[in-house]
């Protein structure tokens, strides 16, 4: 088992299981890519509104060359198929949307069921009429590679490679338009064509990764990389980046995983890859994963315990608290019976005088002082200008201390 | 044609108008939200928790399957709220990472098991099948008041309207709540409406609704049934009792007519089949959607057009 899947990723497992993991990568990539730019603009659920449309444009393609040829499977007239019922599902999210009162969720929901269920009674047309290969369209719905012709792959593979290339050579315009239309108009960019070329290419897509993924999963690789990315990152190109490469990631292990046994489908096994790389983000990227966030929250909770028991010892208050006492003694700052020691008692000294600086500039400038948003725990030298310090050590009353 | 009628058609014809009644009713406050996609997850995760349930149990009971389902939306919510929360992403995204993944892990389940050879297959759970309630004791219009010919209805269709009756109650009981949190939320809150409570309270009747009406029309058409009678009842009125009447004829007459359309429709052309009933619903209703777009009187509404440029 484990040596077949090491077989698939190494292109060692015969030609058409290499063309489909290599495929299956680009295509990944692709998705990844343009996938960025269109949930950078919010719109992530129209792509699948396109997905369910191509349900309709599939099935009637598959009609009119079975009536001509007597064999509905033929890949490049069912995409074209597809291509134009999808563009007539994103003519009608974009007309509903723009022209009524409907908000985009409802045109996208609208469009999106309305034309599967097109594309579902025309299947039942489909099963009365007397073609072969009817029992191929269901393979359009949840993707299958298990006996994809090697011209199939290549056409997938190929669209994919030249869908990249104009990405990348439209990336620039591209986010522009995603994050400031009026700067991009200015720039001489006509951002109503840029956002038509960037639904035209979702658009080729999704309509290339049918036979991949299927029709209702080809919207889970234009979503999930760019979100995983937007955990690593917050400059849009490196987005872009991380989510082809996320994408692309899915779509070789994916691949590679269906690939060691019958049965297994792709598109499922591509959609969690990608998922799984997402909740890798969302568990341990440095900056906004759950464990970076639960560590943050404790080395935060650990500081403000030290200061309050550092005060605390300043004050000759007696502290009760577990956690302070441990964090004091971890310190070496209160022995284990909880008397102070001289560096504690030092480092005590220093958090009043600390405190008191800070208490006078809250006092002085509170406009200021509400806008800092570290409760004043950084060190006073750290934050504030050192003639500021300066100013408010002079002002600062005589320390008033019990000998 | 009377007894062929009682035997095949009444019982999915009763099934879908009643199902698409309830729908409807509550897609007006989910497109007055602008929340219509939540049933669009809703919807798709059905599939995953059933397969799960059918894994975990061993049987297609209609409890068992209904549990899952459940499970399985209210998982999803959760994750979408998680995702939403933690990755600073924008809704609909974390949307869309929630219900591909799950389902993609339900097709998963469904092609790796066995489960597959029971009558439970990607198609069937994706396009429902209104034509396999039969009702064999329907032999003749006597049947109709004989209590053990009623008994052996098909039982989707006592589950639907117990549903439908549920959905309806929820709506008169939530009704202040409901309305105001759909139009203010934040003087929801200020008038202790408690919108919150009402969004999960809606969000648990749109799983239940559309886990009921999942074995008959299938996962993605009762998407439609949610969206399409509500989307176009608003672009009638600006009165919400108003469009909840409308939404409800729309429901009724895309649901008789698709029916009547699939199951009849290829006869009146001398071709004896029949297409898929849950599609031709969801088509017509679509029709209906698109003539509301272009000559609905209140189309446009009273807000200036956006200026996106």
């Amino acid at each position: 088992m484990l040596e077949l899947l090491w077989q698939a990723l190494t292109f060692t497992a015969g030609y058409n299981t290499s063309l489909v993991t290599l495929g299956s990568a680009m295509l990944g990539a692709s998705a990844g890519m343009i996938g960025s730019f269109i949930v950078l603009r919010k719109r992530s659920l129209v792509s699948d509104a396109v997905s369910h449309a191509t349900l309709p444009g599939l099935t009637l393609a598959f009609i009119i060359i079975g009536l001509f040829t007597g064999d509905g499977r033929w890949l490049p007239g069912l995409l074209l198929g597809a291509a134009a019922s999808a563009a007539a599902g994103l003519w009608g999210v974009q007309g509903i949307s723009n022209r009524t009162r409907l908000g985009e969720d409802a045109a996208i929901g609208a469009v999106l069921s309305t034309l599967f269920g097109l594309g579902v009674v025309l299947i039942t047309v489909i099963q009365a009429m007397d073609v072969t290969g009817q029992s191929g369209i269901s393979g359009y719905l949840v993707g299958a590679t298990a006996g994809m012709l090697a011209s199939e792959a290549q056409l997938i593979g190929i669209s994919a490679l030249v869908l990249l290339i104009i990405v990348f050579m439209f990336r620039r315009p591209f986010l522009l338009v995603c994050f400031d239309r009026q700067y991009a108009y200015t720039q001489g960019i006509n951002a109503n064509r840029i956002d038509m070329l960037m639904l035209l290419l979702l658009l080729t897509v999704t309509v290339i990764g049918l036979k991949i993924t299927g029709l209702i999963l080809i919207v889970a690789l234009t979503i999930i990389p760019p979100v995983t990315g937007r955990f690593w990152t917050d400059q849009p190109s490196r987005l872009v980046g991380i989510a082809a490469l996320s994408g692309a990631v899915a779509g070789y292990i994916g691949a590679a995983i269906s690939s060691i046994a019958a049965g297994l489908p792709t598109g499922p096994l591509i959609v969690l890859t990608a998922f799984v790389l997402f909740a890798i983000g969302l568990l341990f990227s440095p900056r906004r994963g759950m464990v970076a966030m639960v560590l943050a929250q404790r080395r935060f909770r650990r500081r403000v315990h030290l200061r309050q028991g550092l005060l605390a010892l300043a004050r000759d208050e007696a502290i009760y608290d577990e956690l302070t006492l441990k964090v004091l003694r971890r310190q070496g700052y209160i022995r284990r019976d909880g008397v102070a020691t001289p560096p504690g008692l030092v480092a005590a000294r220093d958090a009043e005088h600390e405190e008191q600086l800070w208490a006078l500039y809250r006092q002085l400038y509170p406009d200021e002082a509400a806008q800092l948003d570290h409760h004043g725990l950084e060190p006073i030298d750290d934050s504030l200008p050192p003639d500021m310090v300066s100013s408010l050590e002079t002002r600062l009353p005589l320390p008033t201390r019990s000998a | 044609m009377g007894s062929d009628f009682l035997i095949l058609s009444l019982a999915p014809l009763l099934v879908a108008t009643i199902s698409s009644l309830s729908c409807a009713l509550l897609g007006n406050f989910l497109v007055l939200r602008r929340q219509s996609l939540i049933g669009d997850a809703i919807s798709h995760v059905a599939l995953p928790g059933i397969v799960a349930s059918f894994l975990i149990t061993g049987t297609l009971a209609a409890s068992a399957m209904m549990l899952g389902a459940g499970v399985a939306a209210l998982v999803t919510m959760a994750l979408i709220e998680a995702i939403k929360r933690l990755g600073h992403v924008e809704p609909s995204a974390a949307m869309g990472v929630a219900f591909t993944a799950i389902f993609a892990l339900g097709v998963l389940m469904l092609e790796v098991s066995d489960a597959s050879g029971v009558h439970l297959d990607v198609q069937h759970a994706l396009y429902g099948n209104l034509e396999s309630l039969i009702w064999f004791e329907g032999l003749h219009w006597t049947a109709l008041l004989d209590p053990a010919a009623l008994a052996k209805l098909p039982p989707q269709l006592p589950r639907v309207a117990w549903v439908g009756l549920l959905v309806a109650i929820f709506v008169i009981v939530a009704w202040r709540p409901l309305v105001i949190g759909s139009f203010d939320p934040a003087f929801a809150s200020s008038v202790r409406a408690r919108p919150l409570l009402t969004d999960i309270m809606l969000v648990i009747m749109v799983a239940i609704t559309a886990i009921a009406a999942f074995e008959a029309v299938g996962s993605i058409l009762v998407i439609a049934m949610f969206i399409c009678p509500a989307a176009s009842a608003r672009l009638m009125t600006d009165r919400l009792l108003t469009q909840i009447a409308w939404s409800q004829g729309f429901a009724c007459s895309s649901a008789v007519l698709g029916y009547v359309l699939a199951g009849y429709g290829p006869g009146w052309f001398g071709h004896d089949v029949s297409l898929s009933a849950a599609g031709m619903i969801a088509t017509v209703s679509g029709a209906i959607l698109l003539a509301a777009c272009l000559f609905a009187p209140r189309r446009h509404g009273n807000m200036e057009r956006m200026t996106t440029d």
